[in-house]
């Protein structure tokens, strides 16, 4: 499998590590008073869809320039459609939740 | 003239014949007058069973044992038969050999694809106690109970019986080659390579497409499986533009030569698709030579990243299924082209053409040229073409048209066969040689790698690719494309669209005019009239030895889909992967079941394309080579103390540095102990990760990646930090210090050290990104050593420059510095101790580890300074309670380790809120305690299980474990750390330590987990 680093270039897979589901957030952190948002935080720990297609996944170019990247897959074909840096993916929805 | 006239153009092996002995064989009496790409001037000598034989360089094993007269060359598998050589190519699945002897030993290497060497050794597998006689092909009448789904009806019970009895006599009755007793001596290479088209095969499809290509200036890499490219132009009585087809080969090759972007790899195959434009390929480097030259490896692993790749892999033909149909001297009808045409070898004397098409009768037609008799030519079409007409005619052969072969006769050698003709009359052939084709089946595998499955066409007899996978395309007979005209043709096609897919302006290639090549064909699997093998046995798989009648067996059972097919059977399962069976035994399943070929189905084909060598796959990657050693700053100076060295992770860490006098490493340690307890001593913790984190919130970031509190950390002080994971498990722990007002250096475990800094990267850059913060990892920039014991501010006195001031007051526990040492080198001191004496961590740059470590134990001598290694370090640690990698297992809670305290209530964390669920702190799991045996010197095993004392050794009764034990000199008694249900209220109490496995029990104390030093005075000294 090769993955395309927008820092990097096309790369091969041996340098990057997988992490998984990119379109889980993280539950609100703050206060988390005992028992608040269970069910919402053991989903956001260990419930994993299992999509066919184009899956939205974070992978990790440890080998490279340590970007984590939001790498849309086709968890059929294994076709790498899209990858972009994840901090430029959280800023941007950020910014369209602000607006 | 007959062929055999011919007298040898060399004289046989010289020296006279020992009376008594063997023989002495006639030298090559099957090699032909003349023709074959072989060097005829030159002789090749070698070693087949234990005889002496001559071969000519160009020769493979298969074509000069056939020139030898050699036909018998393997028994099969399950039934042992007789089996000769079936192919001219990797596809054999009967002339199996052991090659080479000693550790350089292959089994179920094929005698069709060895290129002959001299000196080359080979034996026959298989068979016992020779080749002739073999013993076990009494197997041949145990048929009964070895049919399809033997293994998994007849051996099943009773179980006992399947060790002891079954499995030591089907193994050594059934079975293929020995594999090496010795480690591999060769060495293999891992290469990698780019081009913008890949090609694989060069016939003349691929040789059309890599020049089209190649023209174009695309980087082009050719690869062919052969020794020699030219596919199916070496192997044909063929003309391109009027000139033989070697010579349009032999052009084509010194033209891509030429090209620089351009490689031409032989004896390469291409075994794999896989993602990405991503090909697996091995070459055969050196396995062709008699020894391996000096530094090159045997064979090379390629990866090679194409942009293209056209698949011009040819084709390989069908056998037809009969009774009998495995008897040595029955050959692929192309594969008896090949002997005769590139290597000038007569497959036989007399001989019997059987096939439903009419590239089959070129055969007839280079059989009578070279002077081989053509006793029949039997077609199976009811109305034979022209080609078959003019063929016979011109052999002098005769024509049975419609007609099948329904057995083939003889035993260790075909003697004839029965033949059938349209009318139903049946005649005996005597000959020593059947050619037989049912048709060509297109080498789809690499198409299939990603899933695809190929088509039926019916006007072929053969599946063709379908889906392609990504940036793939196929073109000549691979595709289905018969001849040479339209396989040039098509070829330059695909060589252009990959080209242009590339981005390179192609133009087509002008063709050279051939002569036309009949490809007319009608269907033809076998000439069973029934499935029961009354008649004897039809080889569908000869590789696994499965039978027609095993397909209808597992018809009869159920098996008629085409995967269970293939697993009740073991059909195509075998190292040829059915190359010659699949299809065949397909057909028959369908007309058994009454359903279309395209109906009954394909089973996927996974890659290797051909059976890979462990060794090639391992490349150099083995024995001290198999990871990466890394070694710390004080290596060397450790290594010439005599330090015993230990693996933790990929570090090289010293273990203990033994003196002269000491009775064993525990002796050794117990003293390197006392020196820490009582003196000083010093040991590398470089190994630690260390990781550099600067930025205006590099606080909050700590805040959030640790469970305790950052945010009050002083400039100039260090702080335990706990790391959990989401999930509210402990994930790290270690000691970060302030040494500016926006500078943290954290240090964690060796083991982490890569996947903190992973860890770190994805909180900053997915879950915190508006921190403004920046982190790097600087273990290997930074050598740290710790210098631990009473007198360790004695001796850092000595190298520390006096402007900075070690009293107490001045430079507590828990207090970090950048300072100076030996007259202005740059240094960090860090007051940290995991023995729980006082003690330091001292960082230099790494390149001055090694200069310290020698300076420190300078300066350290008079106060009796000791190195010690992470034996004693373990011994310490536990002696202190501290957790370390067996309590931070990945099951542990902070609450498990007694550290439940620091989890803060007034920030977000990671893990925060899932380690407050209720499970995670309930008290009766298993927590962090102290062990003590009751008797001092009862050797405490960690790993023991915790029962409470009485109760049965069941897993009802387990409370925990010992996770941590070791003799502890300063206590005087084994003591342990363990993790015991509702353990800090069971101070006091006796438990039994269960070690199952060294078979002991041990009553232990349950104490507070410090063992030294519990008010931590020493500490603060
Ligand atoms: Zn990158």
């Amino acid at each position: 499998m090769r993955i395309t680093c927008p820092c990097c270039g096309e790369r091969g897979l041996d340098e990057f590590s997988y992490r998984g589901d990119a379109t889980l957030s993280r539950p609100a952190g703050d206060p988390p008073l005992p028992g608040a948002g269970a069910e919402a935080w053991a989903e956001y720990v260990y419930l994993r869809d299992n999509p066919s297609g184009p899956h939205r996944e974070l992978w990790y170019h440890g080998a490279g320039c340590r970007s984590w990247l939001v790498v849309t897959r086709n968890t059929r074909t294994h076709e790498i459609l899209d990858t972009e840096r994840a901090v430029n993916v959280v800023r941007a929805t950020r910014k369209d939740a602000e607006a | 003239m007959s062929p055999f006239d011919a007298a040898p153009t060399q004289s046989p092996t010289p020296g006279p014949t020992p009376s008594g002995s063997r023989p002495r064989q006639p030298t090559q009496p099957f090699r032909l007058a003349e023709g074959g790409l072989i060097d005829r001037d030159t002789l090749v000598r070698f070693h087949f069973d234990g005889r002496d034989f001559t071969g000519h360089p160009g020769d493979t094993l298969a074509s000069a044992l056939l020139a030898n007269g050699v036909r018998l060359v393997g028994r099969s598998f399950k039934y042992h038969r007789p089996r000769g050589i079936l192919s001219a190519g990797p596809e054999e699945p009967n002339a199996l050999v052991e090659l080479r002897t000693g550790p350089r030993r292959e089994p179920n290497t094929r005698a069709t694809t060895i290129e002959l060497f001299d000196g080359l050794e080979a034996s026959s597998q298989n068979r016992f106690p020779s080749l002739r006689h073999d013993l076990l092909s009494i197997n041949g009448l145990l048929s009964p109970i070895l049919t399809a789904g033997f293994y998994y009806k007849t051996f099943m019970w009773p179980a006992a019986f399947w060790e002891k009895l079954y499995e030591p006599i089907i193994r050594r009755a059934a079975g293929l080659g020995r594999a090496a007793d010795e480690a591999d001596p060769d060495h293999y290479e891992k290469a990698t390579a780019f081009c913008d088209v890949l090609v694989v095969g060069a016939g003349p499809a691929g040789l059309a497409a890599a020049l089209t290509a190649g023209r174009a200036g695309a980087r082009v890499i050719l690869c062919e499986d052969d020794a020699q490219p030219g596919g199916r132009l070496l192997a044909e009585q063929l003309s391109l533009d009027g000139r033989p087809a070697r010579d349009w080969v032999r052009d084509a090759l010194a033209e891509l030569g030429a090209m620089p972007e351009v490689r031409v790899m032989s004896r390469t195959t291409v075994f794999g698709t896989y993602d990405g434009g991503t090909y697996g390929a091995l070459e055969h480097v050196t396995d062709h030579l008699a020894a391996t030259a000096p530094h090159l490896p045997r064979q090379v692993l390629w990866r090679i990243v194409a942009r293209r790749c056209v698949l011009a892999a040819g084709a390989i033909e069908r056998p037809v299924v009969f009774p009998g149909n495995d008897r040595p001297g029955i050959m692929l009808a192309g594969a008896v082209r090949t002997y005769i045409n590139r290597f000038g070898v007569a497959p036989g004397r007399k001989a019997v053409v059987f096939a439903n098409n009419d590239d089959a009768m070129r055969t007839v037609a280079d059989l009578a040229k070279a002077g081989i008799a053509v006793a029949a030519v039997v077609d199976s079409r009811a109305a034979p073409s022209a080609t078959s007409r003019d063929a016979a005619r011109d052999a002098g052969a005769r024509l049975i048209a419609g007609g099948q072969v329904t057995r083939a006769i003889g035993g260790r050698a075909l003697t004839a066969v029965r033949i059938r003709d349209a009318a139903g009359r049946e005649d005996i052939v005597p000959c020593d040689l059947l050619a037989m084709s049912g048709g060509w089946n297109p080498n789809v595998h690499l198409t299939t790698h990603h899933g695809g499955r190929p088509e039926y066409i019916a006007s072929l007899c053969a599946f063709v690719p379908s889906v392609l996978p990504p940036g793939m395309g196929v073109a000549g007979m691979a595709a289905g494309v018969a001849g040479t005209a339209a396989a040039l043709a098509d070829g330059s096609r695909a060589g252009a669209e990959a080209a242009t897919a590339c981005g390179f302006a192609t133009s087509p290639l002008s063709m050279p005019s051939v002569p036309a090549e009949p490809s007319g064909i009608e269907p033809l699997w076998h000439t069973l009239s029934a499935f029961g093998g009354a008649a004897g046995k039809a080889f569908v798989d000869f590789q696994n030895d499965v039978t027609a009648k095993d397909i209808g067996l597992a018809r009869q059972e159920g098996f008629r889909a085409v995967e269970h097919l293939k697993r009740y059977t073991t059909l195509g399962m075998a190292t040829d992967q059915g190359k010659t069976a699949n299809v065949n035994a397909l057909a028959i399943m369908a007309e058994l079941t009454g359903r279309t070929i395209p109906e009954t189905g394909t089973t996927l084909i996974r890659p290797p394309v051909q059976p890979i060598a462990i060794g090639a796959l391992a490349g150099p990657h083995r024995g001290g080579h198999f990871k990466p050693a890394r070694l710390t700053p004080t290596h060397d100076w450790a290594t010439e103390l005599g330090a015993t060295f230990t693996a933790a992770g990929l570090w090289q860490r010293a273990q203990w540095f033994a003196r002269p006098g000491d009775a064993g490493w525990q002796e050794t340690v117990n003293r390197e102990v006392t020196a820490v307890r009582t003196a000083v001593g010093i040991c590398d913790v470089t190994t630690l990760g260390k990781i550099d984190i600067q930025g205006p919130d590099a606080a909050a970031f700590l805040e959030r990646v640790y469970a305790n509190a950052w945010k009050k950390l002083p400039v100039g002080r260090a702080r335990y930090g706990l790391m959990l994971r989401e999930d509210g498990f402990v994930f790290d722990d270690g000691t970060t210090a302030r040494l500016g007002d926006t500078q943290y250096v954290m240090t964690t475990t060796t083991a982490n050290a890569g996947p903190v800094m992973q860890h770190l990267e994805f909180c900053h850059q997915w879950l915190w990104p508006d921190y403004d913060v920046r982190m790097i990892s600087v273990t290997d920039q930074w050598a740290q050593i710790a210098v631990a014991g009473p007198k360790s501010r004695d001796v850092l006195r000595q190298i520390v420059d006096t402007a900075y001031d070690l009293s107490n007051d001045a430079f507590p526990y828990m207090a970090a510095a950048e300072i100076t040492i030996c007259g202005g080198q740059k240094a960090r001191l860090f007051r940290l101790s995991f023995s729980g004496e006082l003690a330091y961590e001292i960082a230099v740059p790494a390149r001055f580890g090694d200069a310290l470590v020698r300076r420190l134990m300078q300066s350290g001598a008079p106060f009796g300074i000791t190195p010690y290694g992470t034996e004693a370090l373990g011994v310490l640690r536990i002696e202190k309670g501290h957790p370390a990698g067996p309590e931070l297992n990945g099951q542990t809670t902070a609450h498990d380790l007694g550290m439940g305290r620091l989890l803060s209530t007034r920030k977000d964390f990671v893990g925060r809120a899932m380690a407050q669920r209720p499970a995670l702190t309930d008290p009766a799991r298993p927590t962090l305690v102290g062990l003590r045996p009751v008797a001092p010197h009862d050797v405490l095993p960690a790993g023991a299980h915790l029962l409470p004392k009485g109760s049965p050794a069941t897993a009802a009764s387990d409370q925990g474990w010992v996770s941590s034990a070791a003799w502890s000199p300063s206590v005087g008694s084994w003591i342990g750390l363990g993790l015991l249900s509702n353990g800090p209220a069971r101070h006091g109490e006796i438990v039994c330590a269960h070690d199952p496995l060294g078979g002991r029990v041990v009553e232990v104390e349950i104490v507070p987990p410090v063992f030294v030093d519990p008010t931590g005075e020493r500490l603060h000294a």
